[in-house]
């Protein structure tokens, strides 16, 4: 085994995990970070986000309005306190993005410019044409070679993360290129290692994304919280689960069904208008369009495809100009993959998984309940997205959080006093090792790993899906522990050293269980509908019981034990969410009583 | 959705069990609209879970699963199944060592990013304060393309000096060095100078454009190295042959 001792440790190098770094070497350079990622830095999923990040900059914008938004939009789960400190720190973090060099898109003026992003009143959304992410990315990831005591271990699968005596103490991975465990020592620890989008089997996520980081924490103590709220995108591909950025609509792109009707007026947010409202229409948040489809799916309003029922997403009144300076990446992938040009034909488009609104239970300040564990990104919650996030919140906070959680760890490292337990986390670690091993040594292949693998995806769409009640989610949890008793069921075939991707497909399919079956257990103890979690059998929200965050706590081979924490509000009591002209009308009813 | 059975044609290769890599071949039910990669996935999952690549977004930005298919470097991603034949070879990028099938060793480039100082050296420190810089869309547009690059490496495995000299920088690192010195925010010019007009630099490059031909996002790798070379041959110019250097 490869011992590293380091500072401060990061599993993951996306948005977060590099933010993180660069935040820690800015702060402390005198400390060494070791960054530990499965795959390398550009291949991290942020490099897939398309439409933006939001920061308030225009004269006519405010900070209490990007709060609003954000509040009312994760239908009051959001944790206030985070969501100020958030919208505050945004235009900064984006700033800093600009001066790292990031090609944001401009003004005539040579500022940076701002398109609308559904439930945001106000255009605030920053945008590198339709490929924001990508350029976030790979900004960071150039930046951070800049700095001397930011040391890579591309390729390396963190396994598990050491802890003793309610302290991290670091994380044993394998290198990919040679089967070797490597034990990382660190002082500080910072998980950012995504979502875990793949526990579905329609996703916008790449295949990295297994909720690996989430699983490790979990199994360490950390509870997952929120895990219930999956977001749904209202517009992929038929099929492969192609992601068209909400861009497409914050240019002024419609949704329509088979009869060529702007269906989302009959749902509460109209009336339509032929360019793109804020917060009406195409224009509202995620939740309530993907919802939008169910329903008229119900109705038999959808299109028929050979890859599911679909609607049409609609550009071609944009014109081939705008298409192709603002929103090129779409053009290609439209035409590429559907064989739509969205110059010249609507692009059938569905509802696909897309976003985590839960994660690792952390403070606003990225700690969590292990001392000097801390967790960023899309494997966090914070929370700043309650029950459902707006678009182009996630990638500003990447940098809010991940910021955040590098300077935390940074201070964790220089504070904390030597522990005394080299011998404890040393077998800690042998044991890590040992695992392994006992994958390698299994000889009877009783299951096959994408079978298993393929039943709880489908048992998660069935059980945990748009609309949901108790009889399917109950299903889908028997379903998810009967997998867990058969995973150990499973064997290598590939029995070599080198860049075994069989065995890490294993240790992916066992993080993915835990976070599908924390997620199905939160899902059916919540029996009220709030935001993206809509319950067909408590179709209301019932704030006197679950204005909580759900708690999942780890107990081994056991199902789950679900708890309860108080939402923290500061400034914005729960209210309605409305949007459209329901907005408008109770906006003028409160001016008038005034 | 029709299927059609097609032969796919895989290199194989572990280093601890075989001396040579060998071809494998194998009948995948291959659905209309699939790519490569999904034909690959479907060996892994149904046939052969031994059978070693990247990948991951699916979506031609990730930049993870270059190949040669038919002996054309291509995202696995991007390459749909119906525009080859009944069977379609697939091996790991050319001009680069095998680690496993059709994983590659990428340390060599990632090695050469570095050097290049890839990050915004700024001529005056610039503080969150004083907000974004003033680019404006004609300066960006001078930078854009070049911007796109996914790091992939299909310029490599295309690129004739880089098959031969092992010092080239090759496409997209000095199309990334370009990148930054001709983003107006950007002052690094002095500090790339080396590496990217010395030797392995951007006098090495032979101008066949390869690069840009197999280029999946259209960065014009072959452009922005012409465009190296006069801005190279401009600083020359003003350092040794103007009075005062250019001052």
């Amino acid at each position: 085994m490869q011992v590293v001792e380091t500072d401060v440790a990061v599993i993951g190098a996306g948005g977060a995990g590099l933010r993180a770094a660069i935040a820690v070497a800015e702060t402390a350079p005198d400390l060494d970070v070791a960054v530990v990622s499965k795959v390398l830095p550009m291949r991290s999923h942020t490099v897939a986000a398309e439409g933006g990040a939001a920061g308030v900059i225009r004269g006519e914008d405010s900070l209490d309005a990007h709060f609003d938004d954000t509040v009312s939009g994760g239908d009051w789960l959001c944790d206030q306190d985070a969501v100020e400190l958030f919208v505050e720190d945004a235009p900064k973090q984006l700033t800093r993005l600009e001066h790292w060099g990031c090609p944001w898109s401009r003004t005539p003026e040579g500022g940076v410019n701002t398109r609308p992003f559904g439930g945001m009143k106000i255009e605030r959304t920053w945008f590198a044409a339709d490929k924001s992410g990508f350029h976030i990315l790979h900004t960071l990831f150039q930046t951070s070679l800049k700095y001397p005591s930011i040391k890579r271990y591309d390729e390396f699968f963190s396994s598990e993360l050491l802890v003793d005596d309610g302290r991290v103490a670091g994380v044993v991975a394998i290198e990919v290129r040679t089967g070797e465990i490597w034990c990382f020592k660190a002082k500080s620890v910072i998980v950012a290692s995504g979502g875990a989008g793949r526990v579905y089997p329609f996703t916008t996520n790449g295949a990295i994304k297994t909720g690996d980081g989430m699983a490790m924490a979990y199994r360490a103590g950390v509870p997952l919280k929120d895990m219930e709220f999956v977001q749904y995108h209202p517009t992929g591909l038929p099929g492969t689960g192609i992601l068209l950025t909400e861009g497409c609509r914050g240019e002024g792109g419609y949704l329509t069904n088979k009869h060529g009707y702007r269906y989302l007026q009959d749902y509460g947010l109209g009336p339509p208008e032929p360019s793109p409202r804020k917060k009406a229409m195409e224009l509202g948040p995620r939740d309530r369009l993907s919802q939008a489809f169910w329903h008229e799916m119900q109705k038999g309003n959808t299109i028929d495809t050979p890859y599911g029922e679909a609607i049409n997403l609609d550009l071609r009144h944009l014109g081939e100009d705008k298409i192709n300076e603002r929103l090129p990446f779409v053009r290609d992938l439209a035409t590429s993959y559907m064989r739509a040009d969205p110059v010249h034909v609507p692009v059938p488009v569905r509802p696909v998984v897309h976003y985590m609104m839960g994660g690792i239970h952390t403070d606003i300040d990225a700690r969590t309940s292990i001392e000097g564990l801390f967790a960023a990104g899309e494997c966090a919650a914070v929370s700043i997205n309650g029950a459902n996030r707006l678009g182009s919140n996630s990638l500003t906070e990447l940098l809010v959080f991940g910021d955040r959680a590098g300077k935390h760890a940074a201070q964790f490292a220089r504070d904390v006093a030597p522990a005394d337990n080299a011998a404890r986390i040393d077998a800690q670690a042998k044991d890590c090792e040992r695992k392994i091993e006992t994958i390698y040594a299994r000889e009877e292949r009783k299951e096959s790993t994408a079978d298993l693998r393929r039943t709880m995806a489908d048992a998660m769409e069935e059980g945990c899906g748009i609309y949901r009640d108790e009889g399917r989610i109950r299903a889908t949890c028997e379903t998810l522990a009967d997998l867990r008793h058969r995973l150990p069921g499973t064997a290598l075939k590939d029995k070599s050293k080198v860049f075994n991707t069989d065995l890490l497909s294993i240790l992916e399919l066992e993080n993915m269980l835990e976070v599908a079956e924390s997620l199905a257990h939160s899902a059916y103890a919540r029996s009220e509908s709030r935001g993206s979690h809509q319950r067909l059998d408590h179709t209301a929200r019932d704030d006197d019981t679950f204005l909580k965050h759900s708690m999942a706590h780890y107990r081994g081979d056991q199902a789950p034990e679900i708890g309860y924490l108080d939402v923290v509000i500061t400034k914005s009591p729960p209210g309605e969410r409305l949007y459209g002209g329901a907005a408008d009308a109770k906006a003028q009813k409160v001016e008038a009583a005034e | 959705m029709t299927v059609q059975n097609r032969q796919i044609e895989v290199l194989r290769y572990d280093p601890e069990r075989n001396d040579a890599p060998y071809f494998d071949t194998f009948t995948v039910p291959c659905k209309e609209e699939w790519v490569v990669l999904d034909a690959l996935t479907y060996i892994k999952d149904e046939l052969d879970p031994s059978l070693t690549f990247r990948w991951s977004c699916h979506m031609a930005v990730c930049g993870s699963c270059g190949m040669q298919v038919d002996n054309k470097p291509t995202l696995s991603c991007k390459a749909f199944v119906r525009d080859y034949g009944e069977k379609i070879r697939v091996e790991p990028l050319a001009n680069f060592p095998i680690e496993r099938d059709l994983v590659i060793c990428q340390d060599d480039f990632m090695e050469k990013l570095e050097r290049g100082r890839p990050w915004i050296i700024p001529e005056q420190k610039r503080e969150v304060d004083d907000g974004p810089y003033v680019q404006t869309p004609v300066q960006l547009d001078d930078i854009k393309a070049h911007t796109m690059c996914i790091n992939c490496l299909l310029c490599y495995a295309a690129c004739p000096v880089y098959a031969l000299e092992r010092d080239f920088m090759g496409p997209a690192a000095l199309t990334l060095m370009y990148r930054y010195n001709a983003d107006s925010r950007d002052g690094g010019w002095d500090e790339r100078r080396e590496v990217f007009a010395g030797h392995g630099g951007v006098w090495e490059c032979s101008f066949v454009g390869a690069c840009s031909d197999v280029c999946p996002k259209h960065v014009e790798p072959a452009t922005a190295i012409q465009k190296g070379k006069m801005d190279s041959a401009v600083d020359y110019f003003t350092r040794f042959l103007m009075p005062g250097g250019g001052k």
